[in-house]
């Protein structure tokens, strides 16, 4: 009988890479500081679930993947954090939240 | 990771397939858009949906702490928090557009992501993966034990981390709110 789709590691893995490919995009296409940040939570997503799916699907030592995803996600949330209030505290002192529009070291 | 089922379970497989088609379209289509859409709120509705989508995959990779964690700290803390920012960020007439987009920023975008996508497919489908035997079988348990024993520095510097973090967002959030830029 033919192993249904979720057998596969490559079904993970294609989800994992459209997430990355989406993300690189918004990366580079997008202005905003916020929307930056948005497309680097899905980068370090697809990360995330490339883990567990190596994890569940090769690795002989099965906690591994699982508590680097709880890193990724340890490390995703301090991220944001500072991302949000350095997006905060930019936009008060330059009325702007623009990549392009700050640059100046000095204000 | 080997699968084998009983003939008669068959529907059930392919409804078991169907939701995952179903979590896989999620995730990606949230994220399509998360990166597309203008507005930021929607980009952020867009991240949530995505995170819930990949939330259902770890369900069937058999990882059922990390899907709950996923929903708990992504969707529940992180999302929150980009909305906390957007509505600080912004006034509301300015909230609804994100004007920065270009013609030649979007081409560099598609083109950087093709790219990538195009060698990482190629990456993913001509490998042969090759599973090692089972030495542990990863439950919560021994994912607990690691934490504490094998990975106890690494987790106690996350604490430390997000410890600064917390402290350091509020630090730099605070400064500018008085109109001497609070120095």
């Amino acid at each position: 009988m033919q192993p249904a789709i979720f057998g596969h590691l490559e079904a993970y893995l294609i989800v994992a890479l459209g997430l990355f490919a989406l993300g690189l995009y918004g990366l580079v296409s997008r202005p905003g500081f916020i929307s930056m940040l948005i497309s680097v939570e899905l980068i370090l997503n697809a990360a995330g679930l490339n883990f567990v799916a190596f994890n569940t699907f090769l690795a002989p030592d099965k906690t591994v993947g699982q508590t680097f995803t709880l890193f990724i996600m340890g490390l995703a949330a301090a991220e944001a954090a500072i991302c949000l209030s350095i997006a905060v505290a930019v936009y008060r002192r330059f009325r702007s939240i623009l990549a392009d529009e700050i640059s100046e070291l000095k204000h | 990771m080997e699968f084998t089922f009983d003939p008669e379970l068959s529907l059930y497989i392919h409804l078991a397939d169907l939701a995952f088609l179903g979590f896989a379209f999620l995730a990606l289509a949230g994220g399509l858009v998360a990166v597309g859409s203008r507005t930021l709120i929607r980009a952020v509705l867009g991240l949530a949906t995505s995170l819930v989508g990949v939330a259902g995959l770890y369900v069937y990779l058999g990882t059922h702490f990390i899907a709950a964690m996923q929903v708990l700290i992504y969707v529940g803390a992180v999302c929150i928090s980009i909305t906390f920012a957007v509505m600080l960020a912004r006034p509301p007439s300015e909230a609804a557009r994100d004007p920065g987009f270009t013609a030649g920023k979007i081409a560099a975008g598609l083109g950087v992501g093709v790219f990538a996508a195009l060698l990482l497919g190629g990456a993913v489908l001509r490998t042969a993966w090759e599973a090692k035997p089972v030495e542990v079988e990863g439950t919560l348990l021994q994912v607990g034990e690691g934490l504490l024993t094998r990975y106890a520095f690494v987790f106690e510097l996350i604490s430390l981390v997000l410890l600064v973090a917390i402290v350091g967002s509020v630090v730099v959030a605070r400064r500018g709110r008085r109109p001497d830029g609070g120095r």
